[in-house]
C-alpha cells in the first residue's frame, strides 16, 4: 500500500503553571489509502494528534516530531504560507462540531463557493455548479435550498454533511475526521460514514477517523490505533478489534453494555500505571 | 396501586400560536413500582419532553400524568420533588460552577427540610462512591464522571422513589459509563427506586431496563419488553429499523 503520510515520534506539549504537559508523547504511524481509526478515552490525545498533523495546535502548544512526511516531504519544515496550501489542497480536517467550523453569518452556498474559488480559478457560475455537485455528493437531497440557508438552519446531520462537502471541494488526498458522527443519530451516522467510505474507495483518499466509539471503528475502519495517555498502546486490524490483547483495550471493550449479550454488571476498567510508561507502539503497516 | 408512574394521552407543546411545536402526541405508558423503563428513539422524537412534562419543565401539556396514583396538576409542589428527581445528560452544565459539592448537597437537603445535614452529605457522597475528600471541591476540579456522581447524589438527597434519567451517561467515556451504570443499578436495588431512562443507545437501555417505549416524531409507536426487543419481536417496523441501525452502524 502506498504511504501518503508518515509520522515519526510526534509530541504535543503544553506549558502549564505546573510545568510542561505532554498531551501526545512520541507516537509514530503511517497512513495509506485506507481508513485508519484512532480510538481511546477523552484526553488520550486523539484530537491533538489529528490537529498536530496540520500544525493546527494553538499557542502556547508546541508540536515536535522527527518528521511528519506527506509524500516524503516534511510538513514541519514548511513555512506557514505553504502549510496553508497543504491545508487547502492536500489534507482536510472535519471537526467534531460543525457549528463551530462554519461561518454563522454566511449562507452555506456562499461558503462553498468561496472555498472553491480559493482553491481553483473559477468563475462564480462554475464555483456554484461545483458547490451543488458537492452537496449532491454528500447526499443532500435539496441542494438548491441548502445553498441559500444559514448554518443554524441545519440539523446536526445536515451540518456535518455540509462540513464534509466543504472539505471535499479541494479534493484532498487525506481527510482527518475528528468524531464526525458522534453527535448524530445512528441512522444519519450511517449516511455520513458511507460518504467517507466512497471517498476512500473511489478517490483513493486516506482517512484518519478519530472516535471514542470502539464498535463503530471496528465496523468502519481498516486499521485501528488505540491511544492511552498520549501514546499508542496497541495497533490492530479493525475487524479484529474484539480480539485485542492490551488490557486497556480489553477493559474498554468489557465496559460496553452488549445488546446481544446481557450481563448483570459491566466490567470496570482497572488502570495499571505501567500502561502510561510503556513505549508507544508503532502504527505502521 | 402499584404503578409508580402512569401517563395517558399526554400531549406536550412548545412555543405559541405563531410557531407551535407539538412535541409529544397522545403518549401513554405505565411504569410499575420498582421497574426500570426506557425511552428510545432518534433525537427530536420527544423523549426528553416526556420527562420535562413530568417534572414541570414543559408547562404546556394536557392529558393525564399520575405519580404513585395521584394526578399531577399545573404546579409541582415540594412533595412532588420528594418523590420524583431528575438527572440530566450534561454533567458540565447541570452543576453551578461556583458551588462546591458541599454547597450543592447541603442546600438541596436544607430545602427539603432535613436538618442532620452533615451526616447526610457524608452518606450521600458515600452512596455515590465519592470519598469525603470530594466534599469541598468545585465542579472544575471534578471529572465528567465525578460530576455525574454529584448530580446523582443531589437527586438522591430528597430520598425520591422515582429517578428520571435523561441520557445520564451519553457525555461520558465508556469506562466511566460502566461505573455510573453499575452505580445506578446498585442504588436502584438498595433504595427500591423506579427508573425512567432516556437513551439513544439501545445497548444501554437494554442493559438497564426491563421495558421500553419506542418513540418517533413525538409518538410512542410501541412499548415492548427488553426480552422481546432482544428476540426481535417488534410490532412496529420502525423498531426493527432502529434495532438494525444499532447493530450494524455502517449502513
Ligand atoms: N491548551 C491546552 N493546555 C493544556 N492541556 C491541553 C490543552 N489542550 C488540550 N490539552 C490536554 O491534552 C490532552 C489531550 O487532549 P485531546 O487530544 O483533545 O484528547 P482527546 O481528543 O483524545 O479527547 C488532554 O489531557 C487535554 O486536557
Ligand atoms: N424548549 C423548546 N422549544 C421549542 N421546541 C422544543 C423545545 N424543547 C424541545 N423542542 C422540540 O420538541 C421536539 C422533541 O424534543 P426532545 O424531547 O428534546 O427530543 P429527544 O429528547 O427525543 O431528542 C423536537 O422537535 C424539539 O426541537
Ligand atoms: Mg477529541
Ligand atoms: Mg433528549
Amino acid at each position: 500500500m502506498s504511504t501518503l503520510l508518515d509520522i515519526e515520534n510526534l509530541w504535543v506539549r503544553f506549558p502549564t503553571r505546573n510545568g510542561i504537559f505532554d498531551a501526545v508523547r512520541g507516537v509514530s504511524f503511517s497512513l495509506g489509502r485506507e481508513r485508519l481509526g484512532i480510538v481511546g478515552e477523552s484526553g488520550s490525545g486523539k484530537s491533538m494528534t489529528g490537529r498536530a498533523i496540520l500544525r493546527l495546535i494553538r499557542h502556547p502548544g508546541i508540536v515536535e516530531a522527527d518528521h511528519i512526511n506527506l509524500h516524503g516531504e516534511n510538513l514541519l519544515a514548511k513555512s506557514e504560507r505553504d502549510m496553508r496550501k497543504v491545508r487547502g489542497e492536500q489534507i482536510s480536517m472535519v471537526m467534531q462540531d460543525p457549528k463551530f467550523s462554519l461561518n454563522p453569518v454566511m449562507t452555506i452556498g456562499d461558503q462553498l463557493i468561496e472555498a472553491h474559488r480559493l482553491h481553483a480559478k473559477a468563475t462564480k457560475a462554475e464555483a456554484r455548479k461545483k458547490a451543488l455537485e458537492m452537496l449532491e455528493a454528500v447526499s443532500i437531497r435539496d441542494p438548491e435550498r441548502v445553498m441559500g440557508a444559514y448554518p443554524h438552519e441545519m440539523s446536526g446531520g445536515m451540518g456535518q454533511r455540509i462540513m464534509i462537502a466543504m472539505m471535499l471541494i479541494p479534493n484532498p488526498e487525506i481527510l482527518i475526521a475528528d468524531e464526525p458522527t458522534s453527535a448524530l443519530d445512528v441512522s444519519v451516522q450511517g449516511q455520513v460514514l458511507s460518504i467517507m467510505d466512497r471517498l476512500v474507495k473511489e478517490r483513493g483518499m486516506g482517512l484518519i477517523f478519530i472516535s471514542h466509539d470502539l464498535n463503530l471503528v471496528s465496523q468502519f475502519c481498516d486499521r485501528v490505533l488505540i491511544m492511552y495517555a498520549g501514546r499508542i498502546v496497541e495497533v490492530c486490524d479493525a475487524n479484529r478489534l474484539h480480539e485485542a490483547q492490551h488490557p486497556y483495550t480489553r477493559g474498554l471493550l468489557g465496559s460496553l453494555p452488549r445488546f446481544d449479550a446481557p450481563r448483570p454488571r459491566l466490567e470496570v476498567l482497572q488502570r495499571d500505571p505501567s500502561w502510561r510508561d510503556a513505549p508507544s507502539v508503532e502504527g505502521r503497516t | 396501586m402499584n404503578a409508580a408512574l402512569e401517563i395517558n394521552a399526554l400531549n406536550v407543546y412548545f412555543g405559541d400560536h405563531g410557531a407551535l411545536v407539538h412535541a409529544v402526541k397522545s403518549a401513554s405508558l405505565t411504569v410499575a413500582k420498582g421497574a426500570s423503563f426506557g425511552l428510545v428513539g432518534e433525537s427530536g422524537s420527544g423523549k426528553s419532553t416526556i420527562l420535562k412534562a413530568i417534572t414541570g419543565l414543559a408547562p404546556q401539556w394536557n392529558g393525564e400524568i399520575k405519580v404513585e396514583g395521584r394526578p399531577l396538576g399545573a404546579k409541582r409542589d415540594r412533595n412532588f420533588y420528594k418523590t420524583v428527581q431528575m438527572v440530566f445528560q450534561d454533567p458540565y452544565a447541570s452543576l453551578h460552577p461556583r458551588q462546591s459539592v458541599d454547597q450543592v448537597l447541603s442546600e438541596t437537603l436544607y430545602l427539603h427540610g432535613f436538618r442532620d445535614i452533615d451526616d447526610r452529605v457524608n452518606q450521600l457522597l458515600q452512596d455515590v462512591g465519592l470519598g469525603p475528600a470530594f466534599r469541598f471541591r468545585y465542579p472544575h476540579q471534578l471529572s465528567g464522571g465525578q460530576r455525574q456522581r454529584v448530580a446523582i447524589a443531589r437527586a438522591l438527597a430528597p430520598q425520591p422513589d422515582i429517578l428520571l434519567l435523561d441520557e445520564p451517561t451519553s457525555a461520558l467515556d465508556v469506562s466511566v459509563q460502566a461505573e455510573i451504570l453499575n452505580l445506578l443499578s446498585d442504588l436502584r436495588a438498595a433504595h427500591g427506586l423506579t427508573f425512567v431512562m432516556v437513551s439513544h443507545d439501545l445497548a444501554v437501555v437494554a442493559h438497564m431496563c426491563d421495558q421500553a417505549a419506542v418513540m418517533q416524531h413525538g409518538e410512542i409507536l410501541e412499548v415492548l419488553s427488553i426480552d422481546a426487543m432482544r428476540a426481535g419481536q417488534t410490532a412496529h417496523p420502525y423498531t426493527r429499523t432502529l434495532l438494525d441501525a444499532s447493530a450494524n452502524r455502517v449502513a
